[in-house]
Order: structure tokens, then sequence, then C-alpha cells
């Protein structure tokens, strides 16, 4: 209790280089901390994305990029599957539902998705939730329109607003489908998802705007159509669709519908469960991440030896108050634990500052990670993970507090009562 | 068991150097106030370290207040000093970071046979009042720093009185006092000593305050390693 008390005034002593070390520990702390929370927030959030569906199918080419594309509203698709194809698919036996996606347009950088009114029956995130409307109703006219929650209230669109859409899916593109506005008939509940941050129109509309976009540019002059030419139109014939999740009615039957997907003859077709791609796309990264906690874990080493250094410099001036202590009766070993218990105490306040900095951090950041990424970090208490870290620390404190204190021990035994040079 | 110091044949060097000590006989009385003097390098300093346990004699037999330190371990020498022994230092003699009260206390919280002896008073109280008879005692709350060199060695005598240890040891506690000041602090000392029952060996160059001892050696004379 002594050495406590003693430990404590020398350090509140030392308040400059004292609040110098626990503020470097701290931001090390806070660092290894904060890097392993969005390590964990980033893989729930996207295994949270999407809930039940059994595959996802779209044209031949990467799985992840079906992935990305299809459900995270990132990376472009190469290639489109046929209207008839799936709706050989849709009506294959061993399938319950389907939700097809037409994507490749935009508005002003946020993803339109082309879908029908599956996509609100079927669609479950998070743990089986259904998509709800906040307001309005789902769209089902040519120029409906329904939008995510982050869209609405990041472009401060309400019902009956026009909304134009724009050809590819940059943040900026060139090609307006601005002859055919699309009106907003409703607004989706916030998902933290990236649900929220897509557009929703309906097949025919993707179809409507691109008439006469067959070749892949704006129509020739003359050729163009408006949107009361469209309206005027009994039927819009659908052609195609860029990808569509499938449910199945049996579980087992899974690998099986996969298998036949991928070896269906008709065109070159591709169908990834969601959760096996997604364990591809961790392990493709999962290098990345041990090399970011390494990294990390060296910041934190970093931090711990600048204390070191900090507590051994300060050795010398502190011979004269080594011999008092002496004199008094502590033992040299009193001596070790006075230095490491400063030692401890230095590198737990500093794991504690982390600690508190980590969740100031993730609360401040949280928000600007939604917007600029479309992650939503949860924040969650402190996990045996991070107790772990936090023990490791001021575990590395408490031994890194015998280098000085051995020191210390040495210099006063040979000093004795009297401080020689 | 009258004697508070007894000191056979010690001799003591560091390490493999030459010998510091070769003290074949030294014995003092308790209650005795003596006032040990030398040249610098005479083993003044080097005898006291032996005399509190901090140095370990080489040969010889060290025993202080009937107790055999060359027959203790390191630590029960340590606990020895901490409980029997009180320590005033030339200068510098108070931890920067402790407020007064608390470098006072030190002893009696380092120690439970220190604390037992405070008669029932509390720590606190205790060193208020010797704090009072040093004529310190209206600086018990200030931080340390802003004592002059004077009241320092005060707080320093105090510190080594409290818990009434029986042996007081000082070492040139008033060279860098005013002349003035050194005959006050020892007058103080003295009276402090003597309400205690304390034993005081007393260690300087300067013999002009001799006078004031009940008994005087001179070290040179003493320690045959001095040549």
């Amino acid at each position: 209790m002594l050495v406590f008390d003693l430990a404590l005034k020398s350090l509140r002593n030392r308040a400059f280089s004292t609040s110098l070390t626990v503020g470097s520990i701290a931001l090390s702390v806070a660092l290894l901390i904060g890097v392993e929370n969005v390590r964990v927030g980033m893989r729930e959030s996207f295994s949270n994305t999407i809930s039940q569906t059994d595959l996802i199918v779209g044209a031949k080419g990467g799985t992840i990029q079906l992935l990305l594309y299809s459900v995270f509203g990132m990376g472009s698709p190469t290639n489109n599957v046929t209207w008839d194809t799936y709706r050989e698919w849709d009506e294959h036996p061993a399938v319950e539902w389907t939700i097809p996606y037409g994507l490749g347009d935009s508005h002003r950088g946020f993803r339109v998705i082309g879908t029908n009114e599956d996509f609100y029956r079927h669609y479950r995130y998070r743990g089986g939730q259904a998509i709800a409307l906040a307001e309005g109703r789902p769209g089902s006219g040519v120029f409906d329109v329904t939008l995510g929650a982050d869209v609405a209230s990041e472009l401060g669109y309400g019902l009956g607003d026009e909304v134009a859409v724009t050809h590819g899916i940059g943040e900026v593109g060139f090609l307006n489908h601005d002859q055919m506005p699309f009106t907003v008939v409703g607004i989706l509940d916030k998902t933290f998802t990236p649900v929220d941050r897509a557009v929703y129109v309906t097949l025919e509309g993707i179809e409507a705007i691109h008439f006469g976009w067959e070749d892949g540019g704006p129509p020739m002059p003359g050729e163009e159509r408006t949107r009361e030419d469209v309206l005027a139109m009994d039927e819009i014939e659908i052609t195609q669709v860029t990808s569509f999740f499938v449910g199945t009615t049996n579980r087992r039957d899974v690998l099986r519908l996969q298998r036949d997907i991928t070896d269906y003859e008709g065109e070159p077709l591709m169908a990834v469960i969601p959760g096996v791609a997604l364990n591809e796309m961790w392990q493709g990264i999962g290098y990345a991440e041990t090399g970011l906690r390494v990294v990390t874990i060296f910041v934190v080493l970093v931090g711990l030896l600048g204390m070191l250094v900090s507590l051994y410099t300060s050795l010398n001036e502190r011979r004269r108050e080594m011999a008092i202590l002496r004199a008094v009766g502590a033992g040299p070993n009193r001596i070790v634990s006075l230095l490491v218990l400063e030692s401890v105490c230095l590198a737990a306040a500093g794991a504690i500052g982390g600690l508190v900095l980590v969740y100031v951090l993730l609360s401040a950041g949280q928000p600007i990670v939604e917007a600029q990424v479309g992650l939503f970090i949860p924040i969650r208490p402190p996990g045996s993970v991070e107790l772990l870290f936090l023990g490791a620390v001021v575990t590395a404190g408490f031994l890194m507090g015998f280098v000085p204190a051995l020191k210390a021990y040495r210099t006063a035994l040979h000093d004795g009562l009297a401080v020689r040079v | 068991m009258s004697l508070a110091i007894d000191i056979r044949r010690l001799r003591f060097r560091y390490g493999g150097g030459p010998w510091v000590l070769d003290i074949p006989e030294l014995t003092l009385e308790r209650g005795e106030r003596a006032f040990l003097f030398g040249p610098s390098g005479s083993g003044k300093t080097t005898l006291l370290g032996v005399l509190a346990g901090v140095l370990e004699a080489n040969e010889g037999e060290v025993t202080v207040l009937g107790e055999a330190l060359t027959s203790l371990s390191s630590a029960q020498r340590d606990a020895f000093r901490a409980q029997h022994i009180g320590y005033v230092f030339q200068m510098f003699n108070l931890i920067p970071y402790l407020s007064v009260l608390d470098n006072i206390a030190l002893p009696a919280r380092m120690d439970p046979a220190r604390r037992a002896r405070l008669d029932g008073a509390g720590v606190k109280e205790t060193a208020a009042l010797l704090a009072d008879h040093l004529q310190i005692g209206d600086l018990l709350k200030k931080p340390v720093t802003e004592l002059s060199v004077g009241q320092q060695q005060r707080v320093a005598a105090c510190r080594a009185l409290i818990g009434a240890p029986e042996l007081i040891v000082a070492d040139e506690p008033t060279s860098s006092l005013d002349f003035d000041r050194r005959e006050a602090f020892l007058e103080l000392l003295f009276q402090e000593c003597e309400r205690a029952g304390a034993t005081l060996v007393f260690v300087s160059h300067d013999r002009t305050l001799e006078g004031m001892f009940s008994r005087r050696i001179s070290l040179p004379d003493v320690n045959k390693a001095v040549l």
C-alpha cells in the first residue's frame, strides 16, 4: 500500500512525462483495439447484409465479384442473364423464391437497382429481418422509385419528388436518362446495410430508360422516347437481369441446385452461396488483416518502449530518492516493486485510456464511415478479445518495468546511503 | 546489552578495492551523544553505512543495539534499520514528491514496529507533534521543494525521530547550515533524542561543534585503514 502510494505520487510529480507516456500508450492501444473492432465490425456488417438467401446467380465470372456487386453495391457487373433463363430457373421445382436484380445505373452516386415485388417480399437481412417501408409504398409502376433510408435523408428527397437516373455507376455520370424521370413513391426503413444506400425501381423502369440504348450509347437524335411514349405502351418487355437471389424449398437441395446452375447449357451461369463466397473473401484479405494486426502490435510495443525509456532516464535523477528510501528501511525489493508498480500503473492507465479513446473515436467515426464506405460498424461493449489485449498490455508493462527496476536495484545496492557517481 | 554499538575487528572494502575500514574496536554506550569526526575520505560515511546495515562488513563483528548485524541477511538488516535506526543525511534529505507530513511519516508507514511505538497516537498526530518540537509545525502541508535548507534538515530530523528509534545516525546534517543555525538545530536534536532516550551518532569534519557532545571519537585514530 505504501509502495502503491509512493508510485502514484511519484508519477504525479512527473506529470508531464507521465501524461506523455500514458498518452502514447493510449494511442497505440486505441489503434490496436480500433483495428480489431473495425475488422470484426466489418465482418459482422457484411454478413448481416444478407440472410436466408441460399444462392446468388449471375453470369459466369468471379464469385466474389458477383457477391460484391449484387449484395454490397461494390464493383461493376460484367454480363447479364437473359430474362428467359431467369424465368426458367425461377420455375425450377427446387426453387421457392427468387429476387431479380437489374444493375448498371446510378443516381448521384447511389446505385439504382431494378427489381420487382419479390424484393420486398423475400429479401432478408440481419437474422431474417424483412424490408419495411418508412413511408409510401413499394414501387410497382414503370416510373415508380423507392429510396433507401440514407439516399432519402442525404439527398433530402420526399414522396412525390422526381429522380433522374444516370447511366453507369460513377459518382458523376454524364449520360443521363433525364428525359424519363422517376417519381418517389416510397422510402425504406433504415437497415444499416447497403440497402440504405440504393435506389429501387422496377425492372420495367430499367428497360424503359434504356430504349434505344441497345448498343451501349444514347439513342440517335430523333429516336429518343419520352416518358409519355413509354406510359402509352401496353406492356414493356423485360429482356435481361444482372443477377438473381434464390431461396430454395429445401436447403438440402442447395448444392445440387448450385451445380445444376453452373452446368446450365443455355448460357454461362454461376451460382454462389453467400456465406461461402464471404468466407473466400475474408480468406483473401486475411493476410492484409494479419499484417495490419502485426503492425498495430508493434505500435503498442513502441508505445511501451517509450515508457521504458522515460522511466529509465528518470532513474539517474532519482538516485537520491532511492538512497532516502533505503535509509528509512526500504529493502532493494521495495525499490524494485516501486518501479515495477510505476510501470504497471502507466501501462494500465494507457490501456484504459486507449479503450476510452476507441469508443470515443468509434462513436465519432461511425456515421462518417457509414456515409463514406456504406459500412455500419456496430459499437459493442469490450469483449474477451479487447480484455485480452488490455491484459497483454498491462502484462507487458509489468515485465518491462523490471528493466528500470533491476537497474535501480543495482544502483541502490551500489550507492547504499551515499550517491556515488 | 547496555552497548549501543559494539564493533570488533571490523574490516570493510568496496568490491575488490583497498580497505576503507579497519577498526579493531569501537564501542558506544546507550544514551550517549557521540561526535565522530575525521577529514574527508577517512571512512565516516562508510562506517555509518555499515552501522545502518546497508553495507555488509567483510570481516569482524558489528553489534548494534545488541543485534549482531554481521549474522543477519540483507533483508533482515533492512528490517532492522527500519525498526531501530533514524538516519539524517547531509542534504537532499527529502523525497520531492511527498509533502512535509508524508516525508516525516515515511518510516512509520514503512515499518509496523515503528508505528506500534507511537504510543497509541496516530502517525499524523505524532508527526505534527515532532514538527512542533522542531519548530516547523506550520510547514506540514507545504511541498518540500518550497522549504529552505534549514527547514529541510529539521523535517529530516523529525523523520529520523518518529516512532522513537533507539539509534539516530546523522551524517553531517549541519554542514549546509549557517553557524548560528547549526547550534540551534543541534539543541533541538539533542532535546528530542533525550526525550526518546535515543543514542546519537553525529558525524562531521567540522570540530567547532564538538564541545556540545558527551563523547568525541576521532575516526583516523580508530580506523587503521586510514594512512
